[in-house]
């Protein structure tokens, strides 16, 4: 995070066992057809068999775009959905298939925060109640009454406690995204899963909420996952990132050393396309241009999955799937057959 | 009010009057609530060949003033009122069957989400097609031809057979591509691009945004872009306006913008964006409140409540009076702050910018 | 495509396989005595035990379905009545109703053009006039034609058809004599001429459309405001067509997908019988044909009319959902 170097990342990320550990996920959504029978004649394949870590007080930055798995990934990790194979490990539990109820002491431990801060609060509830909510659902009590800790909350994520009572419309864009980060952050837990938590609001607001989760973060030593397409928002706010293409991570590594020195064709492409506020580092920037668009995760192509877009594919890069795999400064892969460092940004 | 001075309108073009020149708009909606003053006074002027970008976040009245400009607003509530010029007519006064002439063919516009501007019900092909024969007498065959040029043009493969494809039918890339041989159709001398990359992916947009320069070299266009996002304007555009609160707040040449900004408002807009080709180690400076409400607008300086420079004021109330947008040094470099400009220059090089 | 209307159809066959076992089944929850009806004024046990030998009363509720069905499925219907006084019922067979004797779908038959043209009749008027005056109110908007429609419509949403239609009935034909007093029930247009034959029916017509107007006009005028605030109509208006074009080609085409689909599943739900205005203007259709025979405890009769009616509300939703499709290229039937 933003107190701690980036010496101590690489230490903290190669010792001791993980907050939350993530094995060969993957998530497939069955396609059917048939009159009266339905059968299964292929399978979306969302997310494809993703290894990812994520250390206490650490946030690892999730990127790509959209239909490239980030967020089903996110559902998976909260078990908002069943994951088709793989593992999913927190504190030394496995939490893969646990049962509703089985799963409950967990969802204090893991919580979540949505891109649109409007329509994932009822619009019925006041915010006192939404926040509320969690201490309900778990049975916890907490000294001096729920209401006292709600504001005491509220009052955390700059809200105005006096507030209590009114309902979420009344709130502006930012205001209700901070309701939304309250309410995660209720039952103290480890890990807080961010699905876009700022792409909807306005820059200066998103300022703030970035501003605000990274104090959140010292305060509280949280564990983000912080899913995001901003290239811009996830260097800022990641300790490591994660890019992933068509369901698999395609390059993972300590946040400058991906954005210095990445390794992948794919990262090269998205790190040039980022339109920079800086018209003179943009005039000497140099351009990769990826052409065509995403194949379809129902047919993802042979082989590197990204070959289709490449420009340095050979015909190994349709024969064989290249593995994640050790390159560059400790806790850098990259899944390419002809990895290579370049200057893009 | 603003800094525009009136002048007797010349009715002539090519006299050396600009392309596209904005007097003084301001565009009112009265509603139940009261009165949306959702823009207050624009004006810009812009060359054929070059790209002005309009940078607001949500309620600056960005988006409000392009449908000002294609005459959008005729026929609702909408009080609109200053002047418009373009090409050597008054755009403002023109009567509706006037200006929907220069709709499409003149004047053309990108909107930011190709599924919803483009009609789910007809086949994208002959909604291009419509899109030209509404302002050139031909054969529907003559127009199809003109039509699969187009999608070739702006990178459509087989553009023959994606003709007869439905909007849904196309990715999202594809669709804002076809959104634009669309604005292309009747070689417009003005494009205005609302938004129009907001809704893709980050390869596509910089693909979009290749795509729009190219074009623009080809067909000699001049280009409005609306966005709320610097990059995109840092890439694309020659100047820049910014607005807030339905006011301009500073407007220049784009290096001036980004380098040597003298608004408050600016500095915490290039404060807020985390960068890409920079460690993230040091803390976003983010500006403290929220846009303001159009109906309410605070007194004086628009950006007054959220301002944390107001000490440096000598001589003015922020809260008072609205400051003028006065040009500063030789360029065309205009803002509007109290601050007197020789101590905003400080400020910027002192406090500002070893945090950018 | 292909496949899923053979899908549809399939469910359509299952979905009145259910329906009509649920009707004969719940029929014979109630108390009613089918024997007692049939025998009429001179009933003993003995004729009694005729009856019920002769229609199979005594065979197991699950044999007498399936009698039923077979008179339904089999191509050559099946045969009524006791040894010696066989007589055929021709495919479809429904039965041979318990008060007159009348094979069902004779009766069935017989009643149907009446409803059927109430149907049409009142569907394109209250179509015509629903759509008129949505579309005007929403162009309008907020200005008084936009107060007048949407007035009509509360009024026209809230006014009884029993009451409004005797109002009609009596102001029309009692006291300004404008109409005169239908003298059949039943007016086939190539027996009577279409001078009488639109005298018989304009007033069931208005009767009928009225609540279906008013109803449409709200809906299309919400429709129609929805669609004329969408983006490409903004697009639509940016290439310079003309508001007619913008209006016409762009919007009310958007707007009137959904009114399709719900006049589809109004009107197939009409040709069952439009019970209240026929019984108001005695119109011999199947809602009143419905009414006699729930009265009656004619289960033959009503197996059929709720049978006839539910094939059509189930065939209305096939082909509104096909046309769905037609008109919006969005939606892909597979």
């Amino acid at each position: 995070m933003s107190t701690s170097t980036a010496a101590e990342q690489v230490i903290r990320a190669g010792q001791g066992e993980a907050l939350l550990e993530v094995k060969g996920l993957q998530r497939y959504f069955p396609v059917t057809r048939g009159i009266v029978f339905q059968r299964q004649v292929g399978a979306v394949k969302a997310v494809d068999g993703i290894d990812l870590s994520i250390h206490t007080g650490e946030t690892l930055g999730v990127v790509g775009e959209s239909g490239c798995g980030k967020t089903t990934t996110g559902r998976l990790v909260t078990r908002l959905d069943e994951p088709t194979g793989g593992s999913i490990t927190f504190e030394g539990e496995d939490l893969t298939h646990l049962s509703r109820a089985k799963m409950r002491p967990f969802r204090r431990e893991i919580q979540m925060i949505f891109q649109d801060p409007f329509s994932s609060l009822n619009p019925r509830q006041t915010i006192g109640t939404i926040i509320a909510a969690p201490f309900q659902i778990q049975k916890v009590d907490s000294e001096g009454g729920t209401k006292k800790a709600v504001q005491a909350l509220m009052e955390r994520v700059g809200l105005n406690p006096e507030h209590y009572n009114r309902y979420p419309h009344e709130f502006s864009g930012g205001q209700r995204q901070r309701i939304g980060v309250a309410r995660a952050l209720a039952l103290r837990p480890k890990l807080i899963v961010c699905d876009e938590p700022v792409s909807a609001l306005d820059v200066s607001i998103q300022a703030q909420i970035v501003n605000l989760l990274e104090d959140l973060q010292d305060e509280f030593n949280l564990a983000y996952l912080f899913i995001a397409h901003d290239l811009s928002v996830i260097r800022h706010i990641s300790d490591r990132v994660a890019v992933m293409y068509l369901g698999k991570v395609v390059e993972v590594a300590d946040r400058d050393e991906l954005y210095n020195h990445a390794r992948h064709p794919y990262t090269h492409a998205l790190l040039s396309a980022v339109p920079e506020a800086d018209p003179d580092a943009l005039a000497h920037r140099e351009r990769i241009r990826l052409t065509g668009d995403v194949p379809s995760p129902l047919n993802p192509p042979s082989g590197c999955r990204f070959r289709t877009r490449c420009w340095k594919a050979q015909d190994i890069c349709a024969e064989q799937e290249p593995p994640l795999v050790q390159i560059g400064a400790p806790g850098h892969q990259a899944a390419c057959h002809f990895p290579e460092e370049r200057d893009v940004i | 009010m603003t800094e525009s001075v009136t002048t007797t309108a010349s009715t002539s073009a090519g006299t050396g009057k600009p392309f596209l020149e904005l007097k003084n708009l301001q565009v009112h909606f009265p509603t139940d609530d009261g009165l949306v003053k959702a823009v207050n006074g624009l004006s810009f002027t812009l060359e054929r060949g070059k790209t002005l970008g309009i940078v607001g976040e949500s309620g600056s009245g960005k988006s409000v003033s392009s449908l000002a400009i294609m005459g959008l607003h005729k026929g609702s509530r909408a009080k609109v009122g200053g002047e418009i010029w373009l090409d050597g007519a008054e755009l403002v006064g023109m009567s509706v069957p006037e200006i929907r002439r220069l709709r499409g063919q003149q004047v053309a516009m990108i909107f930011q989400d190709p599924l919803s501007a483009m009609h789910p019900f007809y086949r994208v092909g002959d909604q291009l097609v419509e899109a030209y024969r509404v302002h050139n007498e031909v054969p529907k065959s003559v127009a199809r031809k003109r039509a699969i040029d187009l999608l070739d043009r702006v990178g459509i493969p087989s553009p023959d057979k994606r003709f007869f494809d439905y909007p849904h039918q196309f990715s999202g890339g594809m669709r804002q591509r076809a959104m634009i041989a669309m604005a292309l159709m009747c070689d417009p001398q003005l494009l205005i691009a609302d938004e129009p990359t907001t809704a893709l992916d980050v390869t596509v947009q910089a693909q979009i945004l290749d795509l729009m320069m190219d074009l623009q070299k080809e067909f000699n266009s001049a280009i409005v872009i609306i966005t709320h996002d610097l990059g995109v304007v840092a890439q694309m555009a020659q100047d820049v306006v910014v607005m807030y609160g339905g006011r301009v707040v500073e407007a220049g040449p784009v290096r001036e913008i980004f380098y040597r900004p003298e608004m408050p408002y600016t500095w915490g807009l290039l404060g807020s964006i985390p960068r890409v080709n920079r460690g993230g180690d040091h803390r976003l400076k983010s500006i403290r409140g929220t846009p303001p409400s159009l109906i309410n607008l605070p007194k004086g300086c628009p950006f007054q409540p959220r301002c944390d420079y107001q000490q440096h004021v000598e001589g003015h109330s922020c809260t008072g009076e609205v400051p003028d947008l006065l040009q500063i040094g030789t360029e065309d470099h205009r803002v509007r702050c109290h601050i007197e400009t020789g101590q905003r220059k400080k400020l910027f090089t002192e406090q500002i910018k070893p945090n950018l | 495509m292909g496949r899923y209307l053979i899908r549809r159809l399939l469910q359509t066959v299952v979905i009145l396989w259910v329906i009509s076992a649920i009707t004969f089944f719940l029929f014979w929850i109630t108390p009613a005595n089918p024997a007692l009806l049939i025998c009429g004024k001179n009933c003993n046990t003995e004729t009694i035990a005729t009856v019920n030998a002769t229609f199979g009363f005594d065979d197991p509720l699950i044999v007498q379905y399936g009698t039923y069905m077979k008179g339904l499925v089999s191509p050559t219907g099946r045969d009524i009545g006791s040894e010696g006084s066989e007589r055929n019922c021709a495919w479809p067979c429904f039965g041979e109703s318990y008060q007159n004797g009348i094979p069902v779908w004779d009766s069935i038959s017989d009643a149907f053009p009446a409803t059927f043209w109430l149907a049409i009749g009142a569907a394109t008027i209250w179509l015509f006039f629903g759509v008129m005056l949505g579309l005007l109110a929403a162009l309008r908007k907020g200005k008084a034609l936009d107060k007048l429609s949407v007035g009509l419509a509360l009024f026209g949403v809230s006014f009884p058809t029993i009451v409004f239609g005797y109002l009609l009935l009596f102001l029309f034909i009692v006291k300004l004599k404008w109409i005169p007093f239908p003298d059949t029930a039943n007016a086939a247009l190539f027996e009577v001429g279409p001078v009488k034959w639109l005298q018989f029916y304009i007033l069931p017509w208005i009767t009928l459309a009225l609540v279906f107007a008013a109803l449409y006009t709200r809906l299309t005028r919400a429709n129609m405001i929805d669609t004329m605030n969408e983006d490409y109509i903004r697009t639509a208006r940016a290439k310079g067509l003309g508001e007619g074009t913008v209006i016409f080609k762009h919007g009310l085409r958007s707007a009137l997908t959904p009114i399709v689909t719900i006049f589809g599943l109004d009107l197939g739900g009409l040709l069952g019988g439009a019970v209240i205005t026929e019984q108001i203007f005695s119109i011999t259709g199947l809602g009143k044909f419905a009414i006699d025979s729930v009265l009656g405890n004619d289960l033959p009769a009503i197996m059929g009319v709720v049978l006839f009616a539910a094939i059509f509300i189930v065939l209305a939703n096939v082909v509104v959902d096909v046309l769905y499709a037609v008109i919006d290229p969005r939606v892909r039937l597979s």
